[in-house]
């Protein structure tokens, strides 16, 4: 083929496309539910199903203080972008520690719940099938919580250092549609382990 | 036609025909010696054998008739549209789609599709929800590693691996209904001339039945794999007439036959290891894990088919499992052969 | 120039920067290729990795067709054949197949959508690393795993891993967990390639290139990866599940505490049974290109195929359970698995309609990707009649796990995708490389290959119907299966041959074979506006297009396709 040049004139249309970050992200998060829509079926099938042991109704009390927290992190995670959005990187960082602090509280409120459930309700994972699941799902979603928490505190450390600023929102946002999933999955899983389960 | 296309459409052609002429001698080669035993889906010699073998017919035909339809379409195709030796170098009329194509080449095939599903959905609810007459013979079979426990309940029977069933006739039907199990990993129960495979799960309780329209010898083996000597979990099914089976059944119910003679081997075998796997009635051996062993010698074959059963494929059997049926959770015995001779002289009176 | 299309640019690539360029040492070159994150290079790499384990995979099935080929051969020990068959099903799908069809989209898209490179490159060369860290995993169980008995290396389940066979007490070794280790990585690297192709189609497209106008291959990969997101976390959750249960004493699968094996059934088959279309979406994504320009004619019906293959994406997630027939499902749960699995063999079908209205009035040219693809056509007809009559319930409890299953998937996976691998390296090939694969070894390539397939595996579905079951290691005479059996093995001796032929080929043909050009085959998409190979960055200068074949309106700027559609 020779090397030719045509032009042809025409003005094509500037469509809009999203941003990747949020495309990816958003890739990222499908495929995490897939795995914990998994793990809430074989909760659900289980249920009622261990031949032995503690049941939910003896042993599960319900985490609300937990869950308060947690939840909560969404709307302060939400401000913190939003200051940042409007350049104001203290604001934002005070905020983004508000976060932090939550999510840590929800993080050791578990770890203070399966203590007790281990400890004094004799349930471990090795239990029965109620064991099983339970732990395997809350573990799952507590798994998720550690590792936004990290992000949360690179995030954090770089923003004492003063690198944080309002051109990096988009990012920033991003982590925060990670945590925003991490919060909606613990809706998921208190409905199903806390209320249909008891 | 060019020389690669004539070669290509010749290869066709030829395989076609030679796999037209040879599947029918394979599948339907009519009953020889022998044949009888080809465990073949399409010579079925029992009710829900024939309901699948007919649905099997069915759906056959119809792919078969949109193979030779498509597929001509596509040799039709390569050789009318090919690039001639004399071409202009144009490029052909571009047709970027058509509406009442698509749409007709999209209705055909779902009406297809409705009307198969329509006649397997029949045939399921046939085979699957048959009601059990009253008549019905029970069985459960466990599948194991690597051998099959049958047990008869209402006759307080058990055995291993060779199950007898009676025949069954239009006048008096009298249909087997298995119940299937599994205590270890997932088996298969599959005679293939008498019923589909179903599985046997662990913690799950499946059925099946079959109807035996003549009497003889039917072959199958464990349909999925479940582990070393998956290969070697053979299957034998005695359909026996009525007389044949009563008096099967009540030689079954016997307590095991106990030769003095053979004394000696008796306890060899209640002071081993034999018996904390291996049950006789009678004796102080009463282990489930292992085959019961109780009428052993009325049995044709050893191991789940693995040897035949006889005096000298026992000796090598106890003395070393492992040759026949590498895997195999028996373990060698390691008897002396003064041991080995008297406890297969004890096991050959077990009839 | 507003709205140009420049293919001119670029008929070579240009001079190194520095002279230091040209003296780059061999260790240079494989340290280049081994932090790139150039798609392209990442790409290339996917697919020698696919075609290395191809071989050995093919290997593994040399020797498990060896041991079958007559009844009571003690060639290969029982232990061994049952590794064997569990790393040929499971290096086939999961080494060869994944990486090959990451491997082309990696390399294709951006270049066919007009963009430098994937959205994000690092995760891409993530992606690739994760991917071949898993397999090497898989392998190093040779040495560090043991099977069921102790006494070998692989993993010995099957590649479905059934559970409670997988479980502590029946795989007492480390082999298992070599399979579940080295799959679920290999899993986190396709979803990170999955979401990276997404994120380059959604975000990276052209200027003009709505997502109606862009090449199939784009809209082929961005539903498969879509898939891949769905499908692949489910076999990662029910891994994670399996790991559990032999590390931490849980009881997912485990039977004898009230678990359920029929779980990690469903579970894997939501996952397998639409990995099978994952794989085969890309196949008929280069179907869809190579068989349009080989015809002289566009893709007829352009949005019925963009509206199949969504059909078949969503249908897909719906028939699991056809794995299922024989487990013991109520028969309501049996009919309507029959009823989904019937139900997604028609937008399939439709498909396969309109690649035959493509060729229908056009000017078919015989070279060696169109060979393959025709055969693909054929095939893929079979596999999916085939498909048909297992997803007739009662039919399948006499078919399912035995060789008409073993060949029908083949079928799929041989007939339909490895030939379609073959025809889309034939046809890409010289744009990577800037060189054609020779036409005549391609042409022996393709024939021996086409024997040796059709002996092993149309002789294969009569044992089958016969009552032979699979993963067998021996089968007993008598049975009517011998002579069939030694027919499927003197097959595996023609696409030994085949393959060699095709390997030598690629060898020559990267040092002698023709130069290509930037266009050898006077095709009509972006890829083909570059050089061969094309620059790192692409394309000098991003086209802007108006319609989907942006070559074939400057070819024809009387009749640019703009015009109809």
């Amino acid at each position: 083929m020779n090397a030719t040049t045509a032009t042809i004139s025409f003005e094509p249309k500037t469509t809009w496309t999203p941003s990747k970050g949020v495309v990816g992200m958003t890739c990222l998060i499908i495929a995490e539910s897939a795995i914990f829509m998994i793990f809430v079926v074989a909760y659900l099938f289980y249920l009622g199903k261990s031949l032995s042991g503690p049941t939910p109704q003896q042993v599960l009390e319900l985490p609300i203080l937990n869950t308060i927290c947690l939840l909560s992190s969404s709307v302060t995670i939400t401000f913190a972008l939003r200051a940042l959005r409007g350049g104001e990187t203290k604001r934002f960082s005070y905020w983004w520690l508000a976060t932090i602090a939550l999510g840590a509280y929800f993080l050791f409120g578990t770890g203070y719940e399966w203590h007790r459930l281990i400890y004094e309700k004799g349930l471990s994972i090795k239990t029965n099938l109620f064991g099983t699941t339970f732990y395997s799902l809350v573990g799952l979603h507590a798994s998720h919580v550690v590792i936004g928490l990290v992000a949360l505190l690179i995030v954090m450390a770089f923003a004492i250092g003063g690198s944080i600023k309002k051109a990096h929102a988009e990012r920033v946002h991003v982590l925060a549609l990670y945590w925003h999933f991490v919060d909606t999955v613990w809706i998921v899983v208190f409905t199903v382990v806390y209320i249909i389960g008891r | 036609m060019s020389k690669t296309l004539r070669r290509f459409v010749k290869s066709r052609l030829i395989f076609c025909m030679v796999s037209i002429l040879l599947a029918p001698q394979v599948l339907f080669g009519g009953e020889r010696a022998g044949q009888s035993l080809i465990p073949n889906t399409f010579a079925p010699e029992s009710t829900p054998a024939h309901s699948i073998s007919q649905l099997a017919g069915f759906v056959l035909s119809i792919t078969g008739v949109m193979f030779v339809l498509v597929a001509g379409l596509l040799a039709y195709v390569v050789v009318r549209f090919r690039r001639r030796k004399n071409d202009d170098g144009m490029e052909p009329a571009q047709v970027y789609g058509s509406g009442p194509v698509e749409a007709a080449w999209t209705t055909v095939p779902f009406l297809i599709v409705i009307v198969l599903t329509l006649t397997t959905a029949r045939v399921i609810q046939q085979v699957q929800d048959a009601r059990k007459p009253a008549s019905a013979l029970d069985v459960q079979i466990v599948g194991r590693q690597w051998w099959w426990e049958i047990r008869y309940p209402k006759l307080g029977i058990t055995t291993a691996n060779e199950l007898h069933v009676p025949v069954s006739s239009s006048r008096e039907r009298l249909p087997t209904f298995l119940d299937l199990r599994a205590a270890d990993v997932v088996h298969s129960f599959w005679v293939p001339r008498l019923m589909g495979k179903i599985d046997m799960v662990p913690n799950k309780v499946n059925s099946m039945w079959i109807e035996p329209e003549r009497t003889g010898l039917f072959l199958g083996q464990c349909g999925t794999y479940c582990g070393t000597q998956h290969a070697k979990m053979l299957l034998r099914v005695y359909v026996d007439s009525r007389e044949d089976f009563d008096r099967w059944v009540a030689h079954q119910k016997e307590i095991a036959e106990n030769d003095p003679g053979a004394a000696s081997g008796r306890l060899v075998f209640e002071h081993t290891a034999c018996i904390n796997c291996h049950a006789v009635s009678g004796t102080a051996g009463n282990g489930r894990f292992g085959p019961d062993l109780t009428h052993l010698m009325s049995r044709d074959t050893l191991a789940s088919g693995a040897l035949s059963n006889s005096a000298p494929g026992l000796k090598v059997w106890i003395k070393s499992p492992d040759r026949f049926k590498p895997g195999v959770l028996m373990p060698a015995m390691n008897l002396n052969d003064k041991e080995l001779d008297q406890l297969v002289a004890y096991l050959t009176t077990l009839k | 120039m507003n709205g140009a299309i420049d293919i001119g640019g670029i008929s070579e690539v240009l001079p190194p920067a520095s002279s230091a360029e040209s003296e780059k040492t061999v260790l240079d070159h494989i340290h280049s290729w081994l932090v790139t994150v150039d798609h392209k290079k990442l790409g290339l790499m996917y697919i020698m990795y696919g075609l290395v384990f191809f071989v050995i995979a093919g290997l593994e099935a040399t020797a498990i067709r060896i041991q079958i080929a007559w009844p009571n051969l003690h060639i290969i020990s029982p232990q061994a054949f049952n590794q064997l068959f569990t790393m040929h099903g499971t290096t086939m799908v999961f080494l060869v197949g994944m990486p090959l069809i990451f491997g082309f989209g990696n390399y294709l898209v951006p270049l066919m959508i007009g963009a430098r490179d994937l959205a994000f490159p690092r995760l891409n060369a993530f992606g690739l690393w994760l991917s071949v860290f898993g397999g090497l995993l898989l392998y190093f169980s040779l040495i560090g795993g043991e099977g069921m008995t102790g006494a070998g290396g692989a993993p010995d389940v099957g590649w479905f891993a059934y559970a409670p066979l997988t479980g502590k007490a029946f795989s007492k070794g480390h082999s298992t967990d070599y399979w579940t280790l080295g799959i679920m990585v290999g899993g986190f690297g396709s979803i990170a390639t999955a979401s990276n192709l997404i994120t380059t189609i959604l975000c990276m497209r052209c200027r003009g290139m709505t997502l109606l106008k862009m090449p199939l291959v784009s809209w082929l990969n961005l539903i498969m990866s879509g898939m891949v997101l769905i499908v692949v976390s489910p076999l990662t959750a029910a891994q994670i599940m399996l790991l559990l249960d032999r590390f931490a004493g849980s009881h997912f699968f485990d039977t004898q505490a009230g678990g359920s094996a029929v779980l990690w059934m469903h579970f894997f088959w939501i996952f397998g049974h639409p990995e099978v279309y994952v794989l085969m979406i890309p196949a008929f994504a280069w179907a869809s290109e190579i068989i349009p320009v080989f015809s002289r004619k566009a893709i007829f019906g352009y949005p019925v195929m963009v509206g199949a293959t969504c059909a078949i994406g969503f249908v897909s997630l719906s028939v699991w359970a056809h794995h299922m027939f024989t487990v013991g499902m109520t028969s309501t749960g049996n009919t309507f698995f029959v009823a989904s699995t019937m139900m997604v063999g028609v937008p399939t079908g439709i498909k396969i309609f309109n690649w035959l209205g493509t060729m229908w009035g056009g000017k078919l040219r015989f070279a060696t990707p169109m060979l393959f693809s025709i055969a693909f056509l054929f095939q893929f007809l079979i596999a999916g009649l085939t498909g048909i009559m297992l997803a007739a319930a009662p039919w399948d409890w006499q078919l399912n796990d035995s060789y008409f299953l073993v060949a029908h998937f083949h079928y799929v996976l041989v007939g339909a995708l490895v030939f379609m691998i073959f025809a889309a390296v034939y046809y890409w090939f010289p744009k990577a490389s800037g060189r054609l694969l020779s036409e005549r070894l391609g042409k022996w390539h393709f024939w021996l290959f086409l024997i040796g397939f059709h002996v092993t595996f149309d002789t294969m579905h009569l044992p089958g119907l016969l009552g032979m079951p699979r993963r067998i290691y021996t089968f007993e005479a008598g049975r009517g299966w011998a002579l069939l059996n030694l027919i499927c093995t003197i097959g595996v001796a023609f696409q030994i041959a085949a393959t060699l032929i095709f390997v030598f080929n690629v060898l020559l043909s990267l040092r002698k074979g023709k130069p290509a050009g930037n266009d050898p085959w006077d095709a009509w998409t972006l890829e083909w506006s570059t050089s061969s190979p094309p620059p790192e960055y692409n394309f000098p200068e991003i086209p802007t297009v108006k319609s989907r074949r942006p070559l074939w309106d400057i070819k024809h700027p009387t009749d640019p396709d703009w015009k109809y559609e």
